[in-house]
């Protein structure tokens, strides 16, 4: 018998409303306890982790990342892209089948689950691609890949362009109650785009991706899934229509969930432009402009869209925020802007810009946490995760709100160094991440002391 | 009095405003340099005139032009310009450098500098190559032209030729015609135009025109779409090659129609000031934005423009090189 107490932490629980300073208790992989422990605790042994001053809450679940693994494993592996997970505080995350070979049959996903039990250190839960070979042709064999135990469908960056392929995916999957979740991006207007499109592409000379090549794909996938009663999550929304497009399809009652990025939420289309850019009048360009880390797709956008996703995310338009970790190599990112690959890196700075919004006063921390926990949960219908209820797994993540810390790449576990974060001075940091009740990362300040249980 | 022996540049500039080693853009001259770059390329024009058109100033120096994109005037310019004032050229493209077999731009051009060139003038498609290989240098980088974002010495090479026509840009109505979207020249010129006291107009349909101009992130411009009024009273009109290609990716109806609404020819000439100027970037297609007779009309100084293309280049490599030093 392991156990752990974690003590006087301030717990935050969103699928439960529990925010009381308090000690958690953790026995066998599981939630044993959550209230005052009585000391000693009633096992042989156990160890105590003083978390006086942080926040404990559930285990955080990314709905969207990229390990690159078969295929890619210069960006990332199965190891490093769980360790990083670990040290932003994700204990289960789903990644992408955009690999080489893709998610699209039996062996892959078994690949993926084995390489993630031996390697792992966070719970990896496949996604497996709607087409095969996320062609956007013919649709994979859903109930064997369901049967594997992927947790989703979804091509990624290869939106399916195709509305009929589109519209009878949504119908299939209900078979096996499948969720798809798709990149929307109307490629005919997005084509060669490699920036939002507005004031900062024209002063770049940068062919600009429009918000209405996210709108109009979001439409339609809105209209497909009222029609069918397909399972659809919307992907990394990123424009204040899209936002409204939502909106109204959930008021009409559809079964719709849609997530957001940090980076979507924190930073504007003049990152590209570079870090603390006067864009009050017609400044010259710094030398350090055209910053590739700052190239992501969906594109960061406008300050008016920021607000809107804000708000939708407050307004439960917008269920999960989700990583959309896009780890690459110097040699994708250090080159001319419009040959750079698209991506942010983000596992290991998602919570602590974040937390920008929750000191600035625009989220308060119990929707920040659900959105982080118990909100992707029910988007995957998993109830029995995102919780810290009595007898769920233990996966628990542990977080200073006021610790600062400068974001250097080079200490990344993740290979992606590929941050427009780089240098910046971030308020919020992760102590400890628990997953099945194991520790899977500690913040060196951390203190664990063993104890003699009583009995 | 004609010599004939190597002279060097009369008069010796001093510089003490110039403390540039790149030139990316024209979005950070302060109009005080930009008036020092058109004074030296005054006595550079001198040095033109004579019958042996070389000083030694730049002896011992190289200056390398590394070329992306198909270019005649701009590269041919830039190895006269250097010739002229006694610099190594070496002259590279994209075929025949090592880009070709895969190597990224950052190696390419620290090779260079570590062959010894002194200033590297690069032409691009992507906008920002400049800009990535001047973090990544020790030496001048002079953009020749990056995508569609800035033509910086061409911006100079036009104000040298308004101010030589017109004594001075300050106050001058100057039309820019066409495809503002795909051009650097007209962004690089809006802004070297507005700082040197022009007032820009655009004429272009929506297809042709980008998102976000004017103010509070570019200079102040006026839009006005239709041709016949943008140019009525104008000091300068410049349209802008309109590439072909556009009609095909379905931003323009045809070219016919193009031609109808935004060429320039003799009646909407004759709407602009009595002597206006008539510029050109180049290369042209005459009969699509600008008529022939336009073209080489009296009031036409587009061949000018390529003259003094060389003497405002010879102006930013003596100021980058050392001469003013």
């Amino acid at each position: 018998m392991t156990a752990l107490l974690i003590a006087g932490g301030r717990i935050i629980d969103p699928s439960q409303g529990i925010d009381a300073v308090s000690d958690l208790v953790i026995a066998d992989g599981r939630i044993a306890r959550l209230g005052p422990a009585n000391k000693p605790l009633p096992y042989k042994r156990y160890s105590v982790l003083h978390a006086e001053g942080m926040i404990v809450s559930p285990g955080f679940i990314d709905l969207h990342c990229h390990l690159r693994e078969p295929g890619f494993e210069d960006k990332e592996t199965i190891a490093t892209g769980t360790r990083a997970a670990a040290r932003g505080g994700f204990t289960t995350i789903c990644c992408m089948p955009n690999t080489e070979p893709p998610i699209d049959t039996r062996a892959t996903v078994e690949f993926i689950q084995k390489k993630a039990a031996t390697d792992g250190v966070v719970q990896v839960r496949p996604i497996g691609c709607i087409t095969k070979g996320r062609r956007g042709q013919e649709m994979v064999e859903m109930g064997e890949l369901a049967e594997a135990g992927v947790v989703a469908l979804s091509d990624d960056g290869n939106p399916v362009t195709d509305p009929r392929l589109m519209r009878y995916a949504l119908e299939y999957s209900r078979l096996f109650g499948l969720l798809l979740i798709d990149h929307c991006e109307d490629v005919s207007l997005s084509e060669g785009g490699v920036m939002n499109e507005g004031w900062v592409s024209t002063r770049l000379g940068l062919k600009g991706i429009p918000a209405s090549a996210e709108e109009v794909a979001v439409a339609r996938d809105l209209a497909l899934a009222e029609m069918t009663g397909g399972r659809l999550h919307i992907a990394h929304v990123s424009t204040a229509g899209s936002v409204a497009l939502i909106r109204s399809a959930k008021e009409r009652g559809n079964a719709i969930t849609a997530e957001v990025t940090p980076h979507h939420l924190t930073m504007t289309e003049e990152r590209v432009i570079g870090q603390g850019w006067d864009s009050t009048k017609a400044a010259p360009l710094p030398l350090s402009c055209y910053d590739t880390n700052a190239k992501v797709n969906p594109p960061l956008r406008t300050a008016r869209d920021v607000e809107a996703l804000i708000t939708g995310l407050k307004d439960g338009v917008i269920d999960a925020i989700a990583t959309d970790h896009a780890p690459h190599t110097d040699v994708d990112k250090m080159c001319e802007f419009g040959i750079a690959a698209f991506g942010i890196s983000g596992l290991e700075t998602a919570l602590s810009s974040l937390l920008a919004l929750v000191h600035s006063g625009k989220i308060d921390l119990m929707t920040l946490i659900s959105k982080l926990t118990s909100e992707p949960a029910r988007v995957l219908g998993k109830g029995e995760m995102g919780t810290l209820k009595t007898g769920a797994p233990a996966d628990i993540t542990i977080f200073d709100p006021q610790a600062e810390w400068i974001v250097d790449p080079a200490a990344f576990a993740s290979k992606g160094k590929n941050t427009p974060l780089a240098g910046q001075t971030l308020k919020g940091k992760v102590m400890a991440t628990i997953v099945g009740g194991g520790l899977v990362y500690k913040d060196e300040s951390i203190k664990v002391e063993m104890r003699e249980g009583s009995s | 009095m004609r010599t004939t022996k190597q002279r060097e540049i009369e008069p010796s500039l001093a510089a003490p405003i110039w403390r540039r080693r790149h030139i990316l853009d024209l979005d950070d001259f302060t109009g005080e340099e930009i008036e020092l770059v058109l004074e030296t390329a005054d006595a550079m024009k001198e040095v033109l005139s004579r019958d042996i058109k070389k000083v030694p100033t730049l002896r011992g120096k190289t200056v390398v032009t590394l070329f992306y994109e198909p270019s005649t005037r701009t590269r041919v310019s830039f190895e006269q310009a250097a010739k002229n004032l006694s610099a190594d050229v070496i002259n590279l493209g994209a075929s025949g450098s090592s880009a070709e077999k895969g190597e990224s731009l950052i190696d390419t051009v620290r090779t260079l500098q570590a062959l010894g060139a002194d200033a590297l003038v690069m032409r691009h498609y992507h906008a920002g190559a400049p800009y990535l290989a001047a973090r990544h240098l020790d030496v001048s980088v002079i953009n020749g032209g990056d995508g569609c974002h800035a033509h910086p010495t061409q911006g100079l090479l036009d104000l040298y030729t308004i101010r030589e026509h017109l004594g001075t840009v300050a106050g001058a109505k100057v039309v820019i015609i066409g495809d503002i979207t795909h051009s650097r020249v007209a962004r690089s010129n809006i802004w070297g135009l507005s700082k040197m006291g022009a007032k820009v107009v655009l004429s272009a349909p929506p297809t042709l025109l980008p998102p976000g101009l004017g103010a509070p992130h570019f200079p102040k411009i006026v839009l006005e779409q239709n041709l016949d009024r943008a140019v009525e009273g104008a000091d300068v009109i410049m349209p802008l090659r309109l590439q072909l290609e556009r009609q095909k990716r379905g931003l323009l109806p045809s070219l016919r129609e193009y031609i109808r609404f935004y060429q320039l020819d003799a009646r909407r000439l004759a709407k602009a000031k009595p002597n206006a100027l008539v510029l050109h970037p180049g290369p042209m297609n005459e009969g699509v934005e600008i008529t022939p007779e336009v073209a080489h009309g009296a009031q036409s100084v587009i061949e000018e423009q390529v003259t003094n293309g060389v003497a405002v280049r010879m102006a930013l490599l003596y100021l980058l090189l050392g001469g003013a030093q």
